[in-house]
């Protein structure tokens, strides 16, 4: 019985924490292409990016500190940190702790911006790209219910909505500091003013 | 007028060999002027550059005593001494004709300055396009290192300068001489405490350096006995908009009206004149004719001696359309960095055009006022005030020909093919 | 405590007008106009909460020697009288 609650809590908290990186990678682009509404302002994707994340990392932590705890899936502390050294489901599950130690680094050079500065703190943001699709492959991969409607929609759901951000994104493009040099030549108009 | 009756034409940075027989040699140098007084090139300059009141000749007309003196407390002797002949400003000569001509005396003034601040490296930064400059300075620093050098030789190197406006700003020069790069950088922290390599470093202009090399052997008064008004001594500048266009040595405080007369420009054949350069600004005939060129006294009625521009424009030409000219040069030459002077400028440019062509939108003065009044100190370098410092100036000397540009669509000196007022 | 902005790391993100825009406006290229002069103590907080929110730490707080007078407040949208510098 406390078996089954703990692997629903994995579950659970699993399925949880990927919906809510999925918000905050999406959030993360609608900061840079700067989107803003009358009940939107722009500093909101940044401040719920943020916020979002850290409650993402509590759930993943419940995710991973209960999968250890499971008898079923015989997960040591090594294998939680150590891709693909689990004996259970080791493909789907090292790809989870791939993306675990790449968000490590996303995280702890967040917290060390001021000290490690921009160029260095963007370097390590980039890595969010590659650890939102493994979270997404170790959430299809790693559980027997897998194939359930229910995740598989979740699943597609969160693609469809990074798909649609990162669409946007590249459909925003070149941000104020790419068209700085062509507009100072006087190649194409100079941005029209927000205001005349 | 008694300013009139006096000679205009000074000799001392030009003293020697006419201009036609090229670069001066290091024999002739010495021979003519001697060798730098034994200690010349240490500390006590300092004092003496401060007593003779010498003011930098590079734009700002910043004390040039004081500059090194503070340099020299932070150098700990791993300074470096920048020679700043990138000379941008287009309307400018006066660097390369110096530089072309007494290449020594550039890098005597070097010598000392290396020697005062305590510096282990000279670089001398010279324009792309100052061909002449470049090769007599480079010729120059090879005599020096063929002889035995008194006093002894510092490590000299000579950095050619990209060809853009704000490659001579001191940040900028730093850039490119440190990361080949010739953008300004953010500053604090300035060149005098942080520049090549990290180390303090004293950016100064060629024709200051050239006046330091006569004053460590002459002596303050000597420097001090030339002069017309406050500021004391001889400096270079570069006059256009007349018959005999070109570079002269004159006398601080020398008026407008003089060289006017020494280059051939009536009173009646001109409107205005440009002072200092793109980073100056216009002043009215009538206000100008009599106006003593000296920094101090410049300075004091919010005008600018700056690089030692003086450029006529004609009565006939339109004050508008040039500065419009202007304002797009301004633009393009921006280091594009920074979004305020990117889209400012451009778009001051473009609709200063606008009124310039008589194709101005009812708001298009007040749209540039606007635009012009926010963005002074909003880059990481000054090229944006004075962009915005020129505007200014303009549309308060043509402010009559502006307005009726915008309301009315007509020019009062219409170019070739344009319907008069 | 001033607000010092480096003006090429800012991208015009805006976001620190809308967490202080008692003291930030944005021009029209949504560039940053900050008024000079000493962050008054009340809005040290909400300087602060800006300073953090931008995506590229374009600014930050920096003491303002105690010789320095505190200028008077300009008002942002002053027009300049034609011909002022």
């Amino acid at each position: 019985m406390s078996d089954q609650i703990l692997w629903f809590a994995t579950r659970g908290a699993g399925t949880v924490s990927l919906l809510l990186f999925t918000a905050v990678v999406c959030l993360g682009i609608l900061a840079v292409v700067r989107w803003q509404s009358p009940s939107w302002p722009r500093f909101l994707s940044v401040e719920l990016h943020r916020s979002l994340a850290l409650l993402s990392v509590v759930f993943l932590g419940v995710h991973i500190v209960t999968a250890i705890a499971d008898p079923f899936t015989s997960l040591g502390v090594v294998a939680a940190v150590v891709p693909f050294a689990s004996s259970y489901r080791p493909l789907w599950v090292g790809l989870g702790v791939i993306s675990v130690d790449l968000l490590a680094a996303i995280l702890v050079s967040s917290l060390l911006r001021p000290r490690i500065g921009q160029a260095a703190w963007r370097a390590f943001h980039w890595l969010s790209y590659g650890a939102w699709p493994l979270a997404v492959l170790h959430g299809i991969g790693s559980g027997s219910d897998a194939s359930a409607p229910w995740m598989m929609t979740i699943a597609a759901s969160c693609l469809a909505a990074v798909a649609l951000s990162l669409t946007w994104r590249v459909a925003a493009g070149r941000s104020n500091r790419g068209e700085l040099s062509r507009v100072a030549a006087g190649a194409g108009a100079g941005r029209e003013p927000r205001r005349a | 007028m008694p300013d009139l009756q006096r000679p205009v034409h000074q000799r001392r940075l030009l003293d020697g060999p006419p201009a036609l027989s090229g670069a001066e040699t290091l024999t002739s140098h010495v021979a003519r002027l001697g060798q730098l007084p034994p200690r010349a090139a240490s500390r006590e300059v300092i004092a003496t550059l401060e007593a003779s009141g010498l003011l930098g000749r590079g734009g700002a007309s910043f004390p040039v005593g004081r500059k090194w003196r503070t340099v020299a407390e932070r150098s700990g002797g791993r300074a470096t001494v920048l020679v700043n002949g990138a000379e941008g400003e287009p309307l400018s000569a006066k660097d390369r004709v110096l530089m072309a001509l007494r290449p020594h005396l550039v890098l005597d003034g070097a010598l000392l300055a290396a020697g005062a601040v305590g510096a282990e490296e000279i670089v001398v930064y010279v324009g792309a396009a100052h061909t002449a400059a470049r090769r007599s300075l480079e010729r120059a620093i090879g005599e020096r290192s063929a002889t035995a050098p008194s006093p002894p030789a510092i490590p000299t190197r000579l950095v050619v300068a990209p060809d853009r406006y704000v490659a001579g700003e001191e940040s900028a020069a730093v850039h490119f001489v440190t990361e080949a790069d010739a953008r300004p950088t953010v500053t604090p922290p300035r060149p005098f405490e942080r520049g090549i390599g990290g180390r303090p470093t004293l950016v100064q202009n060629v024709e200051s350096l050239g006046h330091a090399a006569l004053i460590a052997r002459f002596g303050a008064d000597w420097f001090r006995a030339a002069g017309r008004a406050e500021t004391r001594g001889t400096a270079l500048v570069t006059l256009t908009g007349v018959d005999r266009p070109g570079v002269h040595e004159i006398e601080l405080g020398t008026t407008v009206a003089a060289l006017a007369d020494l280059g051939g420009k009536a009173r009646a054949d001109t409107q205005g004149v440009l002072l200092g350069g793109y980073f100056g600004g216009w002043a009215a005939i009538d206000e100008a004719w009599d106006l003593a060129l000296d920094p101090i006294a410049l300075k004091a009625s919010r005008r600018a001696f700056g690089c030692g521009v003086v450029s006529f424009l004609a009565a006939d030409a339109c004050g508008v359309k040039t500065t419009a000219r202007i304002m797009d040069y301004m633009a393009g030459q921006s280091a594009a960095q920074c979004g305020p002077c990117v889209f400012g400028l451009r778009a001051i440019a473009d609709v200063t055009r606008r009124i310039g062509d008589g194709a101005a939108d009812t708001d298009d003065l007040a749209r540039i006022e606007r635009w012009a009044g926010q963005l002074a100190g909003r880059g990481a370098c000054r090229h944006p005030d004075g962009a915005v410092g020129l505007l200014a100036s303009a549309l308060s000397v043509f402010g009559e020909e502006f307005v009726r540009h915008a309301s009315l669509g007509r020019c009062s000196r219409p170019e070739f093919g344009e319907k008069a007022a | 405590m001033s607000i010092q902005v480096d003006r090429i790391r800012c991208d015009g993100y805006g976001m620190c007008a809308e967490l202080l825009p008692e003291m930030i406006e944005l021009d029209d290229w949504g560039y940053p106009i900050v008024r000079p002069g000493t962050v008054p103590d009340g809005l040290l907080e909400h300087a602060r909460r800006a300073i953090e929110v931008c995506p590229v730490l374009a600014f930050r707080l920096q003491a303002v020697p105690e010789s320095a007078p505190a200028p008077a407040p300009i008002p942002l949208r002053a027009v300049p009288a034609r011909g002022a510098h």
